[in-house]
């Protein structure tokens, strides 16, 4: 029988085994996972899964008896730790070596460690994986509990730095406030989210967290962690010093591409792809967080036409066109990208990619209130939008750019204009 | 367990034994039903798990409201029904409910 590995077992693996189902594949299907899981949403640990509203259960993609149905089977807990593919040959490592007719490559993105001194120090984590959450929460327990015995002031909460001020950082920042915990976030650039929003946006954030009571340091490098055995404090360059229980690390991820660059395929930030989500191997495809891909319809954004993307509709997407390339179907994959983020009772969604803009104009009042949209345009062309509390604009922009429409900048501001009739 | 039947716009149709606190999008998904996508997961940013409740079922069901009713306005075709499936808690109640799968949630 013909046979499939899937190589990672995360959200685009959990699209991939069923597409390709649907797409009629017969043969054996495998997905190789070095987790103790099976697929898992991973948006929620930073967000519900982190404050405490929902259980493993409930973050599963879907039940394993799901996959048993439809003859899916795992192997967790394991390595795929070598690949050959000029023999067709997977090892795990337990030294087992498996044959395959189609590989593909699912393996995501892994947290970026720093170099910082006393970064192995106990407590201090990195959040990428539901062991990662279920580490920080064990934590936070046992020092709350430490706390409570030791001072006769219960109101004395733990103190938790995040190192990092992109999306996972903000988004744990809001959850943890809700467990009454003191939080800190060091960036070390001049404003949070810099790589990805427009310095109003950052602004913004910066506003609703210090109101939510969450210190923001901006221009904070960090250059010790201290402690001994266990963390308890954290030095910046300046010399500013900040107590903590629990120090958290959300400054990136890097691709794992490790094991596909030993075996000779192509490699440049991310396994390189095509639009059929195939390697430079012709039996061997890729998807998700690990691959760099093509995309015509970004061509304003992209230096080199290619990209990689950390999303799960990315992920998803591209793992259908892989399951209609394995089955001998042709599925290009070009879509605009979209992300959302959570954050107390702020819902962004953001439409497209804002890389490249040279104009931003701000729909609503950004630094009062908290809803507005930041549209980001390229020579009057749309780029993209990020849209806080406002859903309506978000599927909005999302048709302008699917359908090419321009609108004047003057109207994409003017509150008193229904943003449906942009579409018309 | 309650039971969802699911009719996707090209007619096929799944019946799916949904648990009790689940979402008529979960069940979709545990299912593996394509004709809903739920890219965001069931935390109502998306719109793509868009469906029409069955006229019949509509009123015990009831309709969408804040977030979730503007983006319906934006979806792909909406209808007076229509409802994200991921809003859409399951109950007893809802025992032999059936909705319908657009052709797109793009
Ligand atoms: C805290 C957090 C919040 C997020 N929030 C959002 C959000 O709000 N919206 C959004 O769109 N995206 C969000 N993301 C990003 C999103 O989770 C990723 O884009 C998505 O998980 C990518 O799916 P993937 O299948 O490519 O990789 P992953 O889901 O990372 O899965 C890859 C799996 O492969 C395993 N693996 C790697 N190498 C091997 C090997 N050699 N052998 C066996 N197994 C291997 C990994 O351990 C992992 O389990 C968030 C991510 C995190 C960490
Ligand atoms: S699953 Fe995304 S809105 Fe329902």
């Amino acid at each position: 029988m013909q046979k499939v590995i899937i190589i990672g077992a995360g959200h685009a693996a959990a699209q991939l085994a069923p597409s390709l189902r649907k797409q009629g594949w017969k043969g054996q299907i495998l997905i190789i996972g070095d987790e103790a899981y099976i697929p898992y949403q991973r948006p929620p640990l930073s967000k519900e899964f982190m404050a405490g509203e929902k259980t493993d259960d409930e973050i599963l993609i879907r039940p394993l008896s799901a996959y048993d149905q439809h003859d899916i089977t795992f192997r967790l807990n394991e390595t795929a730790v070598k690949l050959n593919p000029l023999e067709n040959a997977l090892t795990l490592s337990t030294g087992e070596s498996i044959g395959y007719d189609y590989l593909a490559f699912c393996t995501g993105a892994r947290a970026r460690k720093v170099p910082i001194p006393g970064s192995d120090l106990e407590g201090v984590f990195y959040l990428r994986s539901i062991d990662d959450v279920k580490g920080i929460k064990h934590r936070l327990d046992v020092r709350v509990k430490d706390r409570a015995k030791k001072s006769s002031k219960t109101s004395d909460s733990a103190n938790v730095v995040i190192v990092g001020g992109g999306y996972i950082g903000l988004e744990t920042a809001a959850a943890l406030r809700k467990m009454d915990v003191n939080v800190t976030v060091l960036e070390m650039q001049d404003r949070v989210l810099a790589r990805v929003t427009a310095p109003e946006v950052s602004e913004f954030y910066q506003r609703v967290h210090a109101e939510e009571g969450v210190q923001i340091r901006t221009d904070s490098i960090v250059s010790h962690i201290g402690g001994e055995g266990q963390v308890s404090t954290v030095r910046c360059e300046s010399g500013k010093c900040f107590d903590a229980d629990l120090v958290i690390i959300g400054v990136g991820v890097v691709p794992n591409v490790e094991l596909a660059e030993e075996a000779g395929l192509l490699v440049d930030n991310g396994i390189v792809v095509d639009e059929f989500a195939q390697t430079s191997v012709s039996n061997i495809f890729a998807a998700g967080d690990c691959t760099s891909h093509p995309n015509a319809l970004l061509a304003d954004s992209l230096m080199n036409g290619r990209l990689r993307l950390e999303s799960v509709p990315n992920a998803m997407e591209q793992a259908k066109t892989v399951a209609a390339s394995i089955c001998g179907q042709s599925l290009p994959y070009a879509s605009y990208p979209w992300f959302w983020s959570d954050q107390y009772d702020l819902k962004l969604q953001i439409a497209g990619l804002s890389q490249g803009f040279d104009q931003v104009v701000i729909r609503g009042d950004h630094k009062n209130s908290r809803s507005f949209v930041a549209w980001y345009l390229k020579q009057g062309k749309l780029l993209a939008a990020d849209c806080v509390n406002r859903p309506k604009e978000f599927l909005v922009a999302k048709q302008l750019l699917s359908r090419g429409i321009k609108v004047d900048p003057a109207l994409l501001v003017d509150e008193s204009i229904d943003p449906k009739t942009f579409l018309q | 367990m309650p039971i969802i039947h699911y009719i996707e716009a090209d007619g096929t149709e799944y019946e799916a034994d949904v648990v009790v606190g689940s979402t008529v999008m979960q069940g979709a998904v545990d299912n593996m039903i394509d004709g809903i996508l739920a890219e965001c997961g069931g935390s109502c940013s998306c719109a793509t798990c868009h469906c029409y409740v069955d006229e019949a079922w509509f009123e015990q069901v009831g309709e969408a409201g804040g977030t979730e009713k503007i983006m319906l306005e934006m979806a792909i075709d909406p209808q007076p029904t229509s409802r994200l499936s991921c809003q859409i808690q399951v109950t007893e109640e809802l025992d032999g409910l059936v909705v319908r799968l657009p052709e797109s949630q793009y």
